[in-house]
């Protein structure tokens, strides 16, 4: 990888002028791609459950509004989403596997992905040892992935680098081929608790792999940028990214996914605007 | 496009298939740039004494190469134009210009620079218009580089002293530019001549010639003094009378090797000084080490920016045989995302070639590569009915012996060939009678070094290709041309070197 001149490319790729009905068709699509993330020590059961409601029906106002992807919780509240959401179509994911820091025994991440699972998750978002990946141990990254998704059943599994960590473009190429070749479902940028989390460059770093492995295998892996994205035009950045990167088959929330909170209610308010013409404050959009 | 494939993610759905459910494509709606901000005058007349005077010539018409549409009437100079315009150069040069102290003359040009600034939106939309370029081109790079080589040569006016080729300019300056950047080679011309205390008559291309009589005004705004600064319009008689005339000191070219030949013959055994820059067949070169996305890109911006209209262009792809196959698929994917069409759409990525001329050409050259042997490829792309259109091109299987790989096309066209070891991708990227440029692509430093060292090319990009930036030289070798312009090297074209009093 030539850092500087990933960089302009992804820049460049940041300049496309999206508008009228590209732009609804966008902020529509980036909708269905949110996994609306709650990952604070404070979650509690009514924060989950007043989520999982926004997830399904983000704008009260607009039947017409998408519902989101998922939401990600940590494992103790797997069961209380999973209650709210039933069969809504909304998936539960869960991050696992020690999140965010990754540092406990082989058994114990195992036994926090079973646990996620027998609760209903959907999917789990593990995160690799980026201290064995650091340290060159990348057997060690690889065999732990394959444990992990072995307990997944029939979970999909997410795996998350921490590229924040990993800091080199190189890294960030190196974990997308051993996180795929291991088996993940999705390859993840970030837990949300590292900063940089996701940037414009390492998803398209990544997008970039999942086109070779596709290319050389047949397979096609998922991409999903988490932290840090949080207005619709830098959502529609990445969307364009997708497009011109990837190519159009990843346009889909079966194929891309956005880790975020905030991003949600500026995409309601640029959809409200797109529909209506304008739109009132923050206070119109519902706060979970 | 590429197709869906076999998956392993991906919801199931009721039969428990694994799926990938197909989108509608993600379509970009159009996202033009508004003409409204730029005014064009049904006519222009020519630029000469710091007023617009009618030619005595005849007059011709400039259009909008993406649409055919006449923009405006342009006057033709003819030789008792251009001669008045030397005239009122000359008059500037003794009286006024040539008297100002350096930093006297550096206010003029960072006021010019600001100007250009604050009219940068209006610029970029004009040169679009005229020339065909992409509004995101023109508007991102063409018109920051014109404000940029005005204020890097303001601040060399008040320090010449300190350049190490004297402080004595040169006298009238008769400059002839092309078409490809209107207003970045004026910018390259006028620039460092009036930094070193010349004025200039100036000729832009026949089918670009409006930037240029907006910047004229730009000049009227400015109060820059009458006569530093001439503009004639016109096409090659235009050229040859400013050329040829007996009091111009300085002749500075860029264009086509034919006709700076004509110019180095025109003005040999006279007095005056003369800089050419001229065609070049660059060779692009990527080793088997190298970011092979990154060089994919470099590939792509060394071709097919400004549709190929650059005398530095890429035009040559050299790569290693052991990952030939594996760029040239990376290579076709990329070009199938490129969009052409137009030129004011800020999503556009190739507009409109030039004139129809230029068309001719390309077209001309590109069924001699077919009729040599080479394999031609396009990305499926719908081209505008009207207008002059030319797909992203490459050919493959080409080698030394074809007149693809030798002749400059000045278009959308790349010629690929591969190598087997660095020795033979130098020996292959010197092999042509141009030298203005080179790309390499490696991660190994010490090759970059010297490759650098080997090639003869007067500028050497490695991992990145067509950058420029007004602090750096830039020049031929060979058929390329003599001198260079940019940087503190560009002083010297317009001074009289110690040797020379």
């Amino acid at each position: 990888m030539d850092q500087v001149g990933a960089e302009a490319r992804a820049a460049s790729l940041g300049t496309r002028s999206i508008k009228t009905t590209a732009k609804a068709y966008a902020i529509d699509l980036a909708i269905r791609m949110v996994d609306l993330t709650t990952l604070e020590g404070m979650d509690t059961a009514g924060k989950v459950r007043a989520l999982a409601a926004k997830a399904m029906r983000p704008d009260p106002a607009d039947p017409t509004c998408p519902a989101t992807a998922a939401v990600c919780v940590y494992p103790d509240m797997v069961a209380t989403a999973k209650q709210v959401l039933g069969s809504s179509g909304v998936n539960v994911a869960a991050v696992a596997t020690a999140f965010p820091s990754g540092r406990a025994a082989l058994d114990i991440k195992l036994a926090d992905t079973r646990d996620a699972v027998e609760a209903g998750a959907d999917e789990i978002d593990m995160v690799i040892d980026r201290g064995a990946f650091l340290s060159g141990h990348y057997l060690r990254v690889f065999e732990e992935i394959v444990a992990v998704r072995e307990a997944c059943g029939p979970a999909h599994l997410k795996v998350i680098f921490e590229t924040g960590e990993l800091q080199t473009y190189d890294n960030v190429r190196r974990a997308s081929w051993l996180a795929m070749m291991a088996g993940g479902h999705f390859i993840k940028t970030s837990t949300g608790k590292v900063q940089p989390a996701a940037t414009l460059p390492v998803t398209m770093i990544m997008l970039e792999a999942v086109r070779d492995f596709r290319e050389a295998t047949g397979q096609m892996i998922g991409v999903k940028p988490a932290g840090g994205i949080r207005t619709s035009k830098d959502a529609i950045k990445y969307l364009v990214m997708v497009n011109e990167v990837a190519g159009p088959d990843w346009l889909d929330p079966d194929w891309f996914r956005f880790g975020a909170s905030t991003l949600l209610n500026d995409l309601l308010m640029q959809r409200t605007k797109m529909t209506t013409g304008r739109y009132s404050g923050p206070d119109y959009f519902t706060l979970d | 496009m590429m197709v869906s494939t076999s998956s392993t993610s991906g919801r199931t759905n009721s039969t428990g298939e694994r799926t990938s459910s197909t989108n509608r494509a993600f379509e970009y709606a159009p996202a033009p740039e508004s003409r409204s901000i730029v005014d064009i005058k049904p006519s222009y007349g020519l630029f000469i004494n710091g007023e617009f005077v009618d030619g005595t010539g005849t007059s011709f018409k400039t259009i909008n190469p993406a649409s055919e549409e006449v923009l405006a009437e342009i006057s033709e100079a003819s030789e008792a134009d251009v001669d008045l315009a030397v005239k009122a150069a000359r008059r500037a040069y003794t009286r006024v210009w040539s008297k100002l102290s350096g930093a006297e003359r550096a206010k003029y040009l960072y006021r010019i620079a600001r100007i250009i600034q604050e009219r940068g939106r209006e610029l970029a939309v004009l040169e679009s218009i005229d020339n065909g370029k992409p509004i995101k081109e023109s508007r991102d790079v063409d018109i920051p580089i014109v404000a940029a080589h005005f204020f890097y040569y303001a601040g060399w006016a008040d320090k010449l002293s300190h350049a190490g080729y004297g402080t004595t300019p040169l006298g009238v300056a008769g400059q002839v530019i092309p078409w490809n950047f209107p207003l970045l080679m004026l910018a390259w011309k006028i620039a460092p001549a009036l930094a070193c205390g010349n004025t200039v008559v100036l000729k832009p291309a026949e089918t670009t010639p409006l930037t240029a009589l907006l910047f004229a005004e730009i000049c009227q705004q400015a109060d820059l003094p009458p006569g530093v600064v001439n503009i004639v319009t016109g096409a090659g008689d235009t050229g040859r009378a400013l050329v040829s005339h007996p009091d111009v000191d300085k002749v500075a070219f860029t264009g086509s090797t034919d006709v700076g030949r004509h110019i180095a013959k025109a003005v040999a055994g006279s007095r005056k000084k003369v800089t050419l820059e001229l065609g070049g067949k660059a060779a692009n070169i990527v080793f088997d080490d190298a970011a092979l996305d990154q060089a994919v890109e470099g590939i792509v911006n060394g071709i097919f920016f400004n549709q190929g209209h650059v005398c530095c262009a890429g035009s040559r792809l050299l790569v290693q045989e052991s990952v030939a196959d594996e760029v040239m698929e990376k290579l076709k994917r990329r070009m199938s995302t490129l969009r052409v069409g137009d030129p004011l759409d800020k999503n556009t990525d190739i507009g409109a070639i030039n004139s129809a001329e230029q068309l001719a050409k390309i077209r001309e050259l590109s069924d001699i590569g077919e009729a040599e042997g080479s394999e031609r490829w396009s990305p499926a792309c719908e081209l505008p009915t009207t207008g002059f259109w030319f797909p992203p091109t490459v050919f493959t299987g080409v080698s030394q012996a074809h007149r693809i790989a030798r002749e400059e096309i000045f278009g959308p066209v790349l010629s690929v060939l591969t190598f087997r070891t660095p020795a033979e991708a130098v020996e292959k990227a010197n092999n042509t009678p141009f030298g203005l440029s080179a790309g390499v692509w490696t991660e190994k430093g010490s090759r970059i070094l010297w490759m650098a060292n080997q090639l003869r090319a007067g500028v050497v990009w490695a991992n990145t290709f067509n950058k420029f930036d007004p602090t750096s030289p830039f020049g031929g070798y060979k058929e390329s041309g003599y001198g260079r312009e940019g940087g503190r090297h560009g002083l010297e074209a317009y001074l009289k070197v110690e040797s020379q009093r």
